[in-house]
């Protein structure tokens, strides 16, 4: 299986699919395929159903958090510094987009090979949180996706029953993000260093510093 | 009574004994644990009452699978925030006297788990717990080590008098507070009645000092 | 920190529904259950005994496993790993070990895997030992199968305390290899519990292959059909019982196991006893692989010379590594961005992978047909609930 002919497969038969091949860099190869949420219910009907393809076993559902990153960046801008038009060296910060990412590892056991990662991102982390479903092409992305709702906060419509899977109904976080704090549970340690530390003296000092 | 005159009237045949011995012995030599585990440490609970490591010898001839007709709960693994409203439910629906083991690093105090936001930082928060048993996971034989010294407390448990057992107290509480699903945590995070966080003392050096309260 | 709310989520309990004159009865099986393998619970719709809808709820032992890996080294994740299927260990161990050299592309030496191999089959055969009196206790047989299963479980377990210093929790492998080399006499004593079990594995059969009640209650019972099991991602025993021919260890090639002779055995109806008697076919053939490697195994470095495990940091990349557990395809996903933590470490559990039809293997069958038909998915809740 190539995935440059997959892809390339993929973009005649379902018109106007954005795909991009994400380049691996470790040892491993595995380079992945990210789509478009909008085509990524029929990439994926089309990747299980093609003969040549037929991707029948979906093997691992994931969630991945990319909150935004701040890039400062030395960039040189002209200027006028007394009276003179020089160029001089400033540093521009920009703000990456953050989101989150589903990714779909595929196989195919009818014609052995895999893996291929599938990946979806959605728009932001906020209210742009939604991407198909493929619970309906692969019954094995059904708890897994639940999974993924409950601890990084994806919602995938068109799956048959999404609800918390891990935690309680009424938790409200997110827990697997990356901005996620959990509440101070006043952990005793003979040893507390770091946040451990930090918590116990806020602990402290509301006692009345005893 | 004196001890020779009871070694004589055994040999005869006659047992002389007081209510409190033979209370306490009952209590001990009978103690049926609730079939419970969570984790990792059940396997090795039910290792320890296998054909090696026999539990039943010591009296814990069977495990109940229902709490009203059990007197010892061994909370064997980890037991995590989803968990503990049914585990300190489990406990109320016991009648007494009632026992609790705390097996393993995870139900003392959350174990490997500890900076989990799911995992209970130990069942000692909700439940008062009798005998605690460290390991991860603990050997067959601590647990047979465990049991024999519950066995122990038991037998020294007074009847009358200022160091009567909770069960035998009138106005001691034998259920406690189940905790609800909050929004972040559980609500209450731990049960005062039963569990205060050791406050530690911190030195302007950063080095810390426990001290008991 | 907004949260996001699912507006067509339905609630998780629904009251008894009436159906005109007939009233189904909701009932949860779990978390405190004799037969449910630890804590899980299934919420089961019942009409008079048979099973309407079951929904399965897990969560119970939500440890965040994957949470920890992102604070701890790799390395430190390891004996977490020895936690997701507590029953068999060395095979967690194993899984991690090879997604990590997958990620940094690390070579292990031979003698290295003929140790993995040898720990990681006798983990499988005590793993299906145990399994098979777990599912007889379940269905009412009060221990005894059980009792015969520990007690070569036992065997197994002092070759691993003497091998690693621990009977359960071993943390045996490392990045390249193993952590230690087999102490003197532990090949001898191995090879005797190799050359004992196929007389345990006659008395087991005899007593239980053609048992008549085992047959009344297991024949035809939870029938899972092959499309299905490949659709719904079944792996394992319970996806070869069903007739789908996928093994890990034939189809990667992982490991040395191509240098072994074993088939693969097939299951033709997919139903409960399909899946019980797999475990006894499997066996046979963990001891064929057993045999050969204790008897070729070469002298040797036990990890790779050149890895260095102070200061380890893949370069950034991803990579999904897989193996055979006794309990199906076992994977490990993780993505590096250069630092001595994972970005992103993710645990593919097949545990959970084979509940997901729970419900239609559940359905128009009695209600204590359900403990038969959850004893033969073989769940472990710390690898369902990580």
């Amino acid at each position: 299986m190539n995935l440059e002919t997959t892809k390339s497969s993929l973009e005649a038969n379902i018109p106007g699919c954005r795909l991009e091949i994400v380049f691996n860099g470790s040892p491993s190869a595995q380079h992945s395929l990210l789509v478009d949420a909008e085509h990524g219910f029929a990439i994926a009907a089309y990747l299980k159903d093609a003969p040549d393809l037929r991707f029948d076993f979906c093997s691992n559902v994931t969630g991945v958090d990319w909150p935004s990153k701040e890039i400062s960046a030395k960039v040189k801008v002209k200027k006028i510094v007394d009276g003179v038009e020089s160029e001089v060296e400033e540093v521009q910060k920009t703000r990456t987009q953050g989101y989150l990412e589903v990714v779909y590892h595929l196989f195919s056991q009818e014609l052995k090979y895999g893996p291929l990662p599938l990946r979806m991102r959605t728009e932001d982390r906020d209210r742009g949180v939604h991407l198909p479903s493929l619970t309906p092409i692969w019954r094995s992305a059904e708890f897994q996706e639940r999974e993924v709702f409950d601890l990084f906060g994806v919602i995938f419509d068109g799956h048959p029953d999404l609800r918390r899977i891990l935690m309680w109904n009424a938790f409200q976080d997110h827990p697997m993000r990356k901005d996620y704090v959990d509440p101070d549970d006043f952990e005793y340690e003979p040893t507390a260093h770091d946040q451990v530390l930090q918590r116990a003296s806020q602990h402290r000092s509301e006692a009345g510093g005893r | 009574m004196d001890e020779k005159l009871k070694t004589e009237l055994s040999k005869q045949g006659i047992f002389a004994t007081s209510l409190q011995e033979l209370y306490n012995w009952g209590r001990r030599s009978s103690l049926w644990p609730l079939n419970f585990g969570l984790a990792c440490c059940a396997i090795e609970m039910i290792a320890t009452t296998m054909a090696r490591y026999d539990l039943a010898r010591f009296g814990a001839e069977v495990f109940r699978p229902s709490p009203r007709q059990a007197d010892l709960m061994i909370v064997a693994g980890t037991v995590t925030k989803k968990m503990a409203p049914q585990v300190v439910r489990l406990y109320n629906q016991m009648p007494e006297p009632k026992y609790v083991i705390s097996m393993g690093a995870c139900a003392i105090s959350g174990g490997p788990f500890k900076q989990g936001y799911n995992v209970l930082k130990g069942i000692d928060r909700y439940i008062p717990v009798d005998v605690y048993i460290p390991g991860c996971p603990p050997r067959p034989e601590a647990l047979i080590d465990a049991f024999i010294m519950l066995q122990k407390k038991i037998d020294a448990q007074q009847l009358t008098g200022e160091d009567r057992p909770r069960h035998l107290t009138a106005g001691q509480p034998s259920e406690f507070v189940v905790p609800r699903f909050g929004a972040h945590d559980l609500e209450p995070p731990q049960n005062p009645a039963v569990w205060h966080a050791p406050l530690v003392q911190i030195t302007k050096a950063g080095t810390d000092e426990s001290r008991n309260d | 920190m907004s949260t996001v709310t699912n507006p067509t989520a339905q609630s998780q309990l629904e009251p008894a529904i009436d159906r005109g004159e007939e009233q189904l009865l909701e009932i949860s099986m779990g978390p405190q259950h004799p037969s449910t393998h630890g804590v899980f619970r299934m919420n089961v719709v019942l009409d008079g005994e048979v099973v309407v809808r079951l929904k399965p709820v897990f969560g119970y032992l939500h440890r965040n496993h994957e949470k920890i890996a992102e604070f701890e080294t790799y390395l430190g994740s390891m004996p977490y790993t020895d936690r997701l299927d507590y029953i068999c260990s060395i095979t967690n161990n194993w899984g991690y070990a090879l997604a990590v050299e997958k990620l940094a592309g690390i070579q292990v030496p031979e003698r290295a895997e003929y140790l993995r191999v040898i720990t990681g089959e006798l983990t499988r055969l005590q793993n299906h030992a145990s399994l098979i009196g777990f599912l007889l206790q379940d269905m009412g047989s009060s221990g005894t199968p059980l009792m015969y299963a520990f007690r070569e479980r036992e065997k197994i377990l002092d070759l691993f305390e003497e091998l690693t210093g621990a009977r359960m929790m071993c943390n045996y492998m490392r990045f390249g290899g193993c952590r230690v080399d087999m102490p003197a006499g532990w090949l001898g004593r191995a090879k005797k519990v190799v050359q004992e079990f196929p007389r345990f594995l006659d008395e087991y059969e005899r007593l239980l292959v053609g048992n008549e009640i085992l047959m009344e209650r297991t024949q035809g019972i939870g029938v899972l059909s092959r499309e299905l099991a490949i659709n719904a991602g079944i792996s394992g025993p319970m996806a070869r019982a069903s007739g789908v021919n996928y093994d890990i260890r034939k189809v990667d090639k992982y490991s040395i196991y191509d240098r072994f002779s074993f088939r693969v055995p097939l299951g033709a109806h997919g139903d409960v006893y399909d899946r019980y008697m797999m475990r006894f076919l499997e066996m046979r053939e963990s001891l064929k692989i057993l045999n050969e490697a204790m008897r070729a195994i070469p002298a040797g470095p036990i990890v790779d010379p050149k890895m260095r495990i102070r200061g380890f940091r893949p370069k950034p990349g991803e990579a999904y590594g897989r193996i055979e557990s006794p309990k199906g395809e076992l994977g490990f996903y993780l993505i590096s961005d250069g630092s001595p933590n994972p970005y992103r470490y993710r645990v593919r559990p097949p545990s959970l992978i084979n509940l997901t039809v729970l419900e239609d293997l559940c359905i128009g069958l009695n209600v204590a047909d359900v403990v038969a038909i959850l004893g033969s998915v073989d769940i472990v809740l710390g690898e369902v609930d990580r």
